[in-house]
């Protein structure tokens, strides 16, 4: 028995960007179980919003996880109306999360709300790192990224903020190059970056995203396609568990 | 001293909570809690050959609910026997397998399999709303669900519990039909067919469009079957659906369950079939019920 769902004191609580929300929660034991591109398991109050919301982890701290998360329906929006000081259900961590490699220059390419888990992430790469992060209009984690030591691309669809255009392109642009990519983001961007990446022969660690039961390995809810020699050429993982990182290469992508 | 231990066909569980198939796995939930607190291990449905299951998004909430569409992914029974099946044996718990099939052929090849290894109960899953072929195509009608019965009750050296749909227009028919070909016992309700439809997106939210319901939303329909089911045949009866507390429990045993199931609860909670059953204890030291027949007959009809 070596997971748990625990209570969580709220430190910090603010709105970082448009219905993005950076949220610190004190709990010893959670702080303890968690590694880079790992998520934890937030659980709603509200009795009829059943299941866990997954959230990944942006920060670790000795005793504080931070989390950058967005509303985007019920349960984020009852998380996005907690005070500084009141409890949040959270699980020890959970997934399959990132595996620094420390190669001469580790590239890290996020996508909106993908963007967090990187920066965990670059604060475990001591190699040279680049970050290149895409939003809609309004980027947050900058400052963050920097911190860490990473020179930080910024792309905007709208044009808004750095370059106009969206990541991949703001790679080329810029002839941004490295011997290790990881990423996490929408769909269409890992898919795009992982040919990118496949077509330089560069390897790329990929963190997936899909909707999810219960957040723990149990439900077989979350599955992605990943190549295997049976007899379909692939099998079905659980992005909760054996995921959600995977290498670029072993993805199969739905359309 | 309660009492909570329950006979079912012959197999005695120390108490009544069992894992809903398909929301338990060994290695998952019991890195939550302690499996040898349950009355039963369900596993998830195995068929004879690997199952790859259905695209994603295979879940969906609704509002006191959920949908799932998984359509029985599963590694095959030789995997299961080999590699999973030992671990849950260690645990001082009984062992019901759920088997899935597309054929009456592929119910008893599981059947048989099971037969040689040391599991206590076989529960056939006839009912899965997620499979195109077979599944809830044997559930729906009584003639074969019937058949199934009768064909894996002649290779099965396991008591078989025939777990049945709500899909039905009458679920007592269904399941007087798999009495009279010799089941040892029923469960009910598997999930509800649903649906739902992202009106921002204006398509369904499931890959499969349609997919099964569970969840305290559908506890009324559930313990509505039980009752009846309960009157119209003599099998014992493992009651489920949207079961997320004690008293949940206690309004099953009182339609006239002899044991529950566990399922989606365990996704809003991990540990909930431990905290529902103490839940249970709770209630029966409030009432002094020392057993579970007890509670049954202190229903008042």
């Amino acid at each position: 028995m070596s997971k748990k769902v625990a209570e969580g004191k709220i430190v910090q609580h603010t709105e970082i960007a448009a219905d993005v929300y950076r949220m610190v929660i004190e709990n010893k034991e959670v702080a303890a179980s968690a590694s880079c591109g790992q998520f934890v398991n937030l659980y709603p109050r509200a009795k009829h919003t059943l299941l866990p919301r997954p959230i990944s982890i942006c920060e670790i701290g000795e005793e504080t996880i931070t989390l950058v998360y967005g509303v985007v329906g019920e349960g984020t929006k009852e998380f996005a109306s907690y005070k500084v000081g009141e409890t949040i259900r959270i699980s020890t961590a959970v997934g399959t999360g990132f595996k620094p490699q420390n190669t001469k220059c580790a590239v890290l390419v996020g996508g909106g709300i993908g963007v967090p888990p990187l920066v965990e992430l670059a604060k475990q790469l001591t190699c040279e790192k680049v970050a290149v992060i895409g939003f809609r209009d309004e980027p947050f984690l900058k400052e963050e990224l920097e911190k860490a030591g990473a020179k930080v691309y910024i792309a905007t669809d709208s044009g808004k903020a750095g370059f106009k255009g969206n990541v991949i392109e703001l790679i080329k642009e810029e002839g941004i190059e490295g011997d290790y990519f990881y990423s996490c983001g929408p769909k269409v961007m890992l898919k795009a970056l992982a040919d990118y990446c496949m077509a330089k022969n560069v390897p790329v660690q990929v963190s997936l995203e899909e909707r999810m039961g219960c957040g723990y390995g149990a439900c077989v809810g979350c599955v992605c396609k990943v190549k295997e020699s049976t007899e379909s050429g692939y099998e079905h993982k659980k992005v909760c568990k054996d995921g959600p990182v995977f290498l670029g290469s072993e993805v199969i992508w739905n359309d | 001293m309660i009492d909570l231990s329950v006979n079912l066909a012959g197999v005695i569980l120390s108490n009544p909570i069992t894992t809903a198939s398909g929301t338990f796995s060994g290695h998952d939930s019991g890195e939550f809690y302690n499996l040898n607190e349950l009355g039963a291990m369900i596993t998830k449905g195995v068929a004879n050959i690997p199952w790859e299951g259905n695209n994603t998004p295979r879940i969906a909430e609704t509002y006191g609910g959920m949908l799932n569409s998984v359509g029985l992914q599963n590694p095959g029974i030789d995997y299961f026997i080999k590699h999973e099946l030992p671990y849950l044996k260690a645990f001082d718990t009984k062992v019901i397998v759920n088997v899935a099939g597309r054929s009456i052929e592929d119910y008893c090849e599981v059947a048989e399999k099971l037969s040689e290894t040391d599991v206590d109960m076989l529960e056939i899953n006839i009912s899965c709303p997620n499979v195109k072929k077979g599944g809830i195509g044997f559930g729906t009608h009584s003639e074969m669900a019937a058949k199934v019965t009768k064909e894996v009750r002649k290779v099965s050296k396991k008591p078989i519990i025939i777990k049945l749909t709500p899909n039905v227009t009458d679920i007592t028919e269904i399941a007087k039909a798999v009495e009279a070909e010799g089941a040892d016992a029923v469960s009910l309700i598997n999930t509800l067919l649903g649906m739902k439809i992202d009106v921002h997106k204006r398509r369904p939210v499931l890959a499969n469009k349609m997919g099964g319901f569970s969840g305290p939303a559908i506890k009324p329909v559930a313990v509505r079957m039980v009752y009846q089911v309960r009157r119209a045949i003599n099998l014992p009866i493992i009651g489920l659906g949207g079961i997320m507390t004690g008293e949940d429990v206690v309004e099953f045993i009182m339609a006239g369950a002899d044991a529950v199931s566990v399922g989606t609860a365990a996704f809003a909670n991990p540990t909930a079939p431990v905290d529902i059953k103490n839940e249970l204890i709770a209630y029966m030291e409030r009432y002094n019920f020392k057993t579970l027949q007890e509670i049954r007959e202190a229903f008042i009809d």
